[in-house]
């Protein structure tokens, strides 16, 4: 699957570009790096509650960013079937922070404009930062709303009757609640927003395309000029 | 003692009932929730999917705004995701420096400022860990003996740091019920995951989940199914008609807010602990309580 992201030495443009978003990722997660000690048991592919209904478990998920085809994670279905339970770090028996990690390809996947209609995370994630920017809350019928709009209001179908009772019981809050700081809230959201950009390893030199080596290491340094060109 | 709460949006809205029962509960054991002045949305889980940075620092104003109202006192956060949220900020900001900075920059946008000093609580915690069982067994007006309870935890209190119980099997919820009178049936779900979300966006998935776990609490003979989170407990309710539906089940299984069968067992009346709100009905015929 991964023949055109990379040939036995080399990632492609986009792989390498891919890879280095990743690993920067990682870094901001705290213990992130354990990921290089990854051995490929599966315990978290047997813990987790949904992967049966994955086309990578999450133990592959891992062994494709070893292999430099962190492309065909993004693509898969797996990152957006990841309910955030924790069971696989809690039980990963070399510390990875794996619902961390499938958190950040959730992010790498929504910035590169991701959205698989089939899965619509990004349509609860882009429905939901509405309101919080909105309201500073999440008024819960207006998200539901929004997500519908941007998912498609056929998923409404299923869930009208439902609705319908909960409203009957006095479970569906219409008025939104606001709250009064508003405008400290954007300023918040608005700074922390131009400061997601990440120091990002530079795998430059070809050096270690694949494997778990790169996570936490030093950049390589660059050759001198005069010994690359040394013959042998 | 005096707590300070953080409600979370769903205990507006559709967990009103555990808003309430959460409320009468401290009141009637004497503790005092103060509400925290104008608090933001935690993000939920939906917030880390998108931005880092930001997911953290929306949080860290909550915090911020305890620790100045606060003044020591522990935050209550009943949600599970809130407060599995708030709690994952605390720790990110503890743990990365760099991380820390950058979220102190976009807070003092609003001159705010957290210094790391909020502990955050959740409110079973704080009634078997604080309170303690034998305080609210002693005011226990009623007993919830007879009553078979399948305690279920959810996700999210107990992972993944290691928390006020075991992250594997967890104690608290049976003890806590069990000391009122109830009956706790032994089943092995009582902390896999009801899919969160995944109702919303895979329903197909969440359906299932939710199926085996009702289906594996009422095998064991559960008569009413004890939630400590808002998302659980819609997920397990609301969505048992379509999953009658789908699976061609007969399933008709309460579910209440473990706050609200505390409630009972402490006198408190079926509207004030919101247990008229719920869609599958619950009103159980308790004994009063001379020998809890």
């Amino acid at each position: 699957m991964a023949t055109a992201a990379r040939t036995a030495t080399r990632l492609d443009t986009a792989e390498h570009e891919l890879r280095r978003a990743f690993l920067a990722e990682v870094e901001g997660i705290p213990g992130g790096r354990r990921i290089s000690r990854c051995l490929q048991c599966g315990t978290c592919t047997g813990s987790c509650p949904v992967s049966y209904a994955m086309d990578l478990s999450p133990r592959e998920l891992i062994a494709r960013f070893r292999a430099g085809d962190v492309r065909s994670i993004l693509a898969s279905r797996t990152i957006w079937l990841c309910a955030s339970c924790y069971a696989c770090t809690v039980r990963c028996p070399a510390g990875i922070k794996v619902t961390d990690i499938v958190y950040a390809l959730k992010r790498m996947a929504l910035a590169r404009g991701v959205r698989p209609a089939r899965y619509p995370t990004f349509a609860v994630a882009e429905s939901f930062v509405h309101q919080v920017e909105t309201h500073g809350r999440n008024n819960e019928p207006r998200f539901m709303l929004g997500f519908f709009r941007r998912a498609g209001f056929r998923r409404a179908l299923g869930v009208a009757p439902m609705a319908l009772r909960l409203l009957l019981k006095g479970r569906i809050g219409l008025k939104a609640s606001r709250i009064r700081a508003v405008a400290d809230l954007r300023k918040i959201m608005r700074r922390a927003a131009r400061m997601e950009v990440r120091v990002e390893h530079d795998l430059a030199g070809g050096t270690a395309p694949v494997g778990y080596g790169v996570v936490g290491a030093r950049p390589p340094r660059p050759m001198p000029a005069a010994a690359a060109r040394v013959p042998r | 003692m005096r707590y300070t709460y953080f409600p979370g949006c769903s205990l507006e809205s559709t967990s009103r009932g555990y808003d309430r029962s959460l409320r009468a509960v401290f009141r009637l054991l004497g503790h005092e929730l103060e509400e925290l002045e104008d608090w933001n949305c935690c993000g939920s889980t939906a917030y880390m999917s998108v931005a880092e940075t930001m997911a953290l620092a929306v949080c860290a104003r909550n915090l911020a705004l305890a620790e100045r109202q606060g003044e020591g006192r522990p935050l209550i956060a009943p949600c599970s995701a809130c407060y599995s949220v708030l709690s994952k900020t605390d720790r990110f900001l503890r743990e990365q420096p760099e991380l820390k900075a950058r979220v102190d920059e976009a807070l003092a946008e609003a001159r705010l400022a957290y210094h790391g000093t909020v502990t955050i609580r959740h409110p079973l915690d704080v009634l078997v860990n604080d309170v303690g069982l034998e305080a609210i067994a002693a005011r226990a007006t009623r007993s919830l003996a007879g009553l078979k309870v399948a305690p279920y935890y959810g996700c999210q209190i107990v992972r993944p740091e290691r928390g006020f119980d075991d992250r594997e099997a967890p104690v608290a919820l049976d003890r806590l019920l069990g000391r009122l009178g109830a009956t706790v049936v032994d089943y092995p779900m009582k902390v896999r995951c009801c899919g969160g979300m995944l109702m919303t966006t895979a329903d197909a998935v969440g359906l299932e989940l939710c199926y085996e776990l009702l289906r594996c609490a009422a095998a064991a003979g559960a008569e009413v199914v004890a939630t400590t989170c808002p998302l659980c407990h819609i997920n397990l309710e609301a969505y048992q008609g379509a999953i009658n539906r789908r699976f061609g089940a007969k399933l008709r299984l309460p579910v209440a807010f473990f706050t609200q069968l505390v409630g009972l067992a402490l006198g408190a009346g079926e509207e004030e602990l919101g247990l008229d709100r719920l869609l599958v009905p619950f009103a159980p015929a308790l004994a009063e309580a001379a020998h809890v």
